[in-house]
């Protein structure tokens, strides 16, 4: 049935969906926070930055991406002088990419659950002499958790599913940046249609089973 | 009044369509090695026959999979001598059409100038961290760059340094971004009118991985469409050989 290539594809691909999860959930309250809150003339293009990923093809993200990352590129630059190397063919190359590439999955949940807290429990809050920090934590994030779940689904599912991305900038290495979209391709690419399906099936069961949890948990995340 | 307006009327558009009688459209799959060339012999062979060659390019894998599931193409120019010859057996394209249209050269190229020496020494050195090649389970180029590692007898110590594109172009991609010191490429991707387009690169002997021959098959669907037909005999003229041999095929 799968083969331990295929094993280690799986493994790896949700070692890369909860690493990039984690950190998206670190990166983009602060983000949702400030354009939930912002008056600012720059909320437009914050928000349109970061909204990108949705409808950029992923060969567009994984083509600059790879130029950006690479030894030339702006951000490749960065990292050699920091001693890290080039991050293209490498699992952090890859964490990288797809924290760009779900960013929205995740920013714009926590951002609408944000906006739906409004004023008036954060004036109470500030009433009752409770600090900026000690607000966030005790009212904000416990009415903010629906959001939190749909995001942290999302953006875990979303990275499960990339493929063009990961295609573009991994190198099909195994144990390394060979996922299990890119393994099924793989295979559908060597015509071995019967191991493509056990992982093509297995992949639709898992992301219907991740949808359907989310929606009966949590009904209102939809309009995330 | 009337009718005389409905007359002309029919001869214009007579006149428009009168042309297409002739010209046809010949939808071809190409192998993404051969890009380069095809584009320019497609635009001859227009010039040339009046028909249309509608290109598309990938790999030969997909392109199998497609034909099988009833992809518009008329003509399958592969990357292999295997897949059109499953295709013909298989009674999705026509017996005794098939041919070889080129045999490809692989490369050791690199996008760094004097970087990758005449004799590819420098894979005996490995000083480079990435060793890009194409898909050896997919394509011929990267089975041919296998083949020829193991004869020099480096594959064990060069594999852990492989980045692997899914097809050539995508491995031409990994080297000419730099991201990959070097890498395996169809010598047709860094070479035109005889001679290298940049970079440094070891034309790889062919003794050293059998012959990649490719060839050409008229699918089911094109064999009634006569673009398809004159596009096969196009192919085998010196006009399209010369450029084929432009870009280092042999044929």
């Amino acid at each position: 049935m799968l083969s331990d290539t295929d094993w280690s594809a799986i493994r790896l691909t949700l070692e890369l969906a909860s690493v990039t999860t984690l950190l998206l959930l670190v990166i983009g309250t602060p983000i949702a926070w400030w354009l939930a809150r912002t008056r600012s003339a720059w909320k437009g293009a914050v928000g349109a930055v970061v909204a990108l990923p949705i409808v950029l093809p992923p060969t567009v993200i994984g083509f600059y991406l790879l130029v950006a990352m690479g030894p030339e590129g702006p951000v490749g630059r960065l990292t050699q002088s920091l001693g890290l190397g080039v991050l293209p063919f490498t699992f952090a190359g890859l964490v990288v990419a797809s924290v760009f590439y779900s960013l929205p999955f995740v920013v714009q949940p926590i951002q609408n659950a944000f906006e739906a807290i409004g004023e008036r429990p954060l004036e109470a809050a500030a009433t009752l002499r409770a600090s900026p920090l000690d607000t966030f934590f005790s009212v904000v994030l416990p009415l903010a958790r629906p959001g939190y779940l749909t995001a942290s689904v999302l953006g875990f599912a979303h990275t499960v599913g990339e493929f063009g991305v990961v295609l573009m900038i991994g190198g099909n290495i195994p144990d390394k940046t060979r996922v299990v979209s890119v393994q099924i391709y793989d295979h559908v690419e060597a015509l071995e249609y019967a191991q493509a399906h056990w992982l093509a099936a297995g992949m639709v069961a898992f992301s219907f089973v991740v949808l359907l949890l989310l929606y009966t948990l949590n009904p209102t995340g939809r309009r995330a | 009044m009337h009718t005389r307006f409905a007359t002309s009327l029919t001869v214009l558009l007579l006149a428009l369509t009168f042309p297409a009688a002739f010209a046809a459209e010949v939808q071809v799959a190409v192998a993404a090695n051969f890009t380069a060339p095809m584009q320019r012999i497609a635009a001859d062979f227009e010039q040339a026959t009046g028909h249309q060659a509608k290109l598309a390019f990938g790999s030969t894998g997909k392109f199998y999979a497609q034909i099988k599931n009833g992809a518009p193409f008329d003509v399958l120019l592969a990357a292999d001598d295997e897949t059109p010859a499953k295709l013909e057996r298989e009674g999705d394209a026509v017996a005794s059409s098939r041919f070889t249209y080129s045999i490809g050269r692989l490369a050791l190229w690199s996008a760094k100038p004097g970087y990758v020496d005449a004799q590819g020494a420098v894979l005996k050195q490995g000083t480079f961290k990435h060793l890009a090649l194409a898909n050896p389970k997919l394509a011929p180029y990267g089975a041919a760059a296998v083949e020829t590692l193991n004869k020099l007898g480096l594959l064990a110590a060069l594999q852990p340094k492989f980045v692997q594109g899914e097809n050539i172009a995508q491995t031409f991609q990994f080297v000419s971004t730099g991201n990959a010191e070097l890498g395996f490429v169809a010598l047709s991707q860094v070479f035109e009118g005889g001679k290298l387009k940049r970079g440094s690169a070891w034309i790889v002997p062919p003794g050293l991985h059998a012959p990649i021959r490719q060839d050409a098959v008229v699918l089911a669907r094109g064999k009634d469409n006569p673009a398809a037909l004159a596009l096969m005999k196009y192919m085998k003229e010196d006009k399209a050989r010369a450029i084929i041999k432009a870009y280092g095929y042999e044929y």
